[in-house]
């Protein structure tokens, strides 16, 4: 009972420490956010200094205005909803059959394959920017969709086949077989009962492509020239102050606010999704 | 319903271990077989081929006059309880029994209605809504029967399906089993490690070793006159004791002394003159010279030994004993006695033998006793092929 409080003291500590020390910077950015710009640079303690002394949402306002052509911010935010969201579709269903071959076939290369798409993970991006560059202008990549798709997937799906490969190997392939004799095509066997109990994975590499494409700032900046693709990582780089002489801190800062609010309803709702003990149940263990 | 036809079937792996060798067997329509064998005898493989999940080497699987060797597991209409039951759980009880239905698409109505009869006959009905995960595992069990029942195939394969149970559950679902399908009339091929199991439930059983079938027979057949060593050691709890001896004309001489063997026996072992032969006695082939009638005695001979134990059951007891020299050294008999699925040989090796006794029988363990011995029940071996003599 000592013991039981005393370790329940420790750990609390350390994780209020951990807590702090990340959500000190997001809070932060919300108090930068809520600030007139003028004001920024006042207060003279943290007190005045951390908690806005005027709470205003012309920041927030001023992303918005001007409608969805004049607008810094709009444009860039549909182009990063879609794009992550086009490249975390077709990065779950290509690493899904990827993964499943890996996890469920032998043939030959099967190493190899892993061990390519761990490669092209820890491979550097800087080191592909220019070539992209060079690449897409001369297919009609640039500053499209796609030419921001086709590198995400690259760099994404590596990730989410190792974490698919993972989940797929728990599942008994008893389950599998028990289908097909149920009269499933391998097809069929997949989709209804593979997919499924692999959910918590493919939830949980979607959430990680997601926030990759969503996040990712080198590949937006290098491959767009405009806000037909700009992402809002990139677009952010671009905001002006309100005049020549203001910075643009507080409308990073509401920019930065709002971007991270899809992120975390994206983890909330599939949150819900990543139980443990899915597969439990299915056989005699 | 169907016959399964198996000819000249043979599985071979990549890596070129045979797990079934030019194995033939004709199950009938409506007929409950058993696929019996210790581990690693290809019993499951055999299975798996005829369900298509495993691949067939060389030879031809037919289910109901039609080839199936090319067929995929979903277009030969056959239903399989795994050992480990694989419900799929995601899916509640009903799910799970409706899958195959579904995928079959069959009317709404009609799933519900064969799903519910299922659930009535396999007394799970209260189950339905819940997922497997919290049944227990004789509930689940019955699921997977469920679902293999709903369907009405052609035929139900059974890979060991009551193996993950409690003894106590086993021998409940045993006669589940065996009622379920004797009602049905669905052909069953049912595959165990366990003789008991084997022995219980099948209109027939198949032997099974290393690859090769050894043979199928009724029960009755397969305890009365196995066709070799293997067999015998195998089927019946306790096993066969045997013992090392040398023919010579109407006598036998083993470590049991000089055995004179009735005509009958001597007629059915067929040679004349001399050789060694290992010596197959039943556990009941012994009794308690002391409540052997008059009769009996003409048709056996009786022996001396010092008891070493005695196991006391209530309806009959087991009494131990050993025997001088070296015990049966042979290759089927190791393999079985090294297979721990399988009981126990217990003379193999050491020459140990155990006899079955009247539960009225005096005999007290350390003491020494004088056991009567039934020589029409004799079984003789050829000490290198381990062939029954007395198999034709």
């Amino acid at each position: 009972m000592q013991r039981g409080t005393r370790e329940y003291a420790i750990w609390s500590i350390g994780i209020l420490l951990i807590l702090t020390f990340s959500l000190f910077p997001v809070l932060w950015i919300v108090s930068l956010s809520l600030k007139d710009p003028a004001t920024i640079t006042e207060g003279t303690n943290f007190g005045n200094t951390f908690i806005p002394q005027d709470i205003t949402f012309d920041n927030y306002d001023a992303l918005f205005q001007g409608g969805i052509d004049n607008s810094p911010f709009i444009k860039p935010l549909i182009n990063s909803i879609l794009i992550g969201l086009i490249s975390t579709v077709i990065a779950i269903v290509l690493a899904a059959f990827a993964a499943y071959a890996i996890a469920r076939l032998d043939f030959p290369g099967k190493s190899l394959i892993l061990a390519g798409a761990l490669a092209l993970a820890i491979f550097p991006a800087i080191s592909t920017v220019g070539p992209l560059f060079d690449m897409w202008r001369a297919l009609g990549l640039y500053d499209t969709y796609p030419g921001l798709i086709i590198p995400y997937l690259a760099f994404a799906l590596p990730l989410a086949i190792y974490v698919l490969v993972a989940f797929f190997r728990e599942i008994p392939w008893d389950l599998e077989q028990a289908a097909q004799v149920d009269g499933a095509t391998p097809f069929q066997a997949f989709r209804k009962v593979i997919v499924p109990l692999a959910a918590p994975g493919v939830f949980t590499a979607a959430i990680l492509v997601f926030i990759f494409a969503w996040n990712e700032f080198l590949f937006a900046i290098s491959l767009t020239s405009s806000d037909a693709s700009r992402t809002v990582p990139a677009a952010l780089a671009f905001f002006t102050g309100e005049s020549q002489f203001t910075e643009p801190t507080g409308n990073i800062a509401a920019a930065g606010v709002i971007v991270t609010v899809p992120i975390i309803i994206f983890v909330l709702i599939f949150q819900r999704r990543i139980v443990a003990g899915l597969t439990s149940g299915a056989v005699k263990g | 319903m169907a016959e399964i036809v198996m000819e000249e079937v043979t599985k071979r792996f990549p890596d070129g271990t045979e797990a079934v060798k030019h194995m033939d067997l004709d199950v009938g329509d409506g007929e409950f077989i058993i696929l019996v064998g210790p581990s690693g005898c290809g019993k499951s493989t055999a299975l798996r081929m005829i369900a298509g999940l495993e691949d067939i080497t060389e030879g031809e699987v037919r289910i109901g006059e039609e080839v199936v060797n090319e067929k995929a597991p979903k277009d030969r209409d056959i239903a399989m309880v795994f050992q480990n039951y694989a419900l799929y759980p995601h899916l509640t009880v009903r799910d799970n029994m409706a899958f195959p239905l579904r995928l079959a698409k069959v009317p709404k109505e009609e799933i519900d209605r064969k799903v519910e009869e299922a659930a009535r006959t396999l007394d799970l009905t209260q189950h339905l809504d819940r997922r497997p995960a919290n049944l227990s595992g004789g509930q689940r069990q019955r699921v997977a029967m469920g679902r293999a029942i709903v369907r009405d195939p052609k035929a139900f394969l059974m890979d060991e399906p009551l193996s993950n149970l409690d003894a106590k559950l086993r021998v409940q679902m045993r006669t589940e089993v065996s009622r379920i399908q004797s009602r049905l009339g669905t052909t069953t091929v049912y595959v165990t490690h366990d003789q008991t199991e084997a022995m219980t439930l099948g209109d027939r059983v198949a032997v099974m070793r290393s690859g090769v079938l050894q043979q199928v027979g009724s029960p009755g057949v397969l305890y009365e006159h196995p066709v070799n060593l293997f067999v015998a050691g195998f089927i019946g709890s306790p096993a066969m004791n045997f013992t090392p001896g040398e023919l010579r004309g109407d006598t036998v001489k083993s470590a049991l002394g000089e055995l004179r063997l009735p005509d009958s026996v001597r007629q059915s072992i067929g040679e004349d003159g001399s050789r060694p032969v290992i010596v197959g006695i039943r556990p009941e082939s012994f009794e308690d010279a002391q409540l052997v009638g008059g009769d009996a005695r003409a048709r056996g001979t009786t022996v001396r030994a010092k008891i070493d134990l005695v196991e006391q059951l209530g309806a009959e007891q087991y009494a131990y004993f050993q025997l001088e020299g070296e015990g049966v050294q042979s290759d089927e008999l190791r393999e079985l006695a090294e297979d721990a699925g399988a009981h126990e040989v217990p003379s193999s090796g050491e020459g140990q033998v155990v006899a079955r006794l009247e539960p009225a029988s005096q005999i007290k363990r350390g003491t020494e006793a004088e056991l009567w011995l039934d020589l029409t029940k004799l079984h003789f071996f050829d000490p290198s092929t381990g062939r029954n003599l007395a198999a034709r």
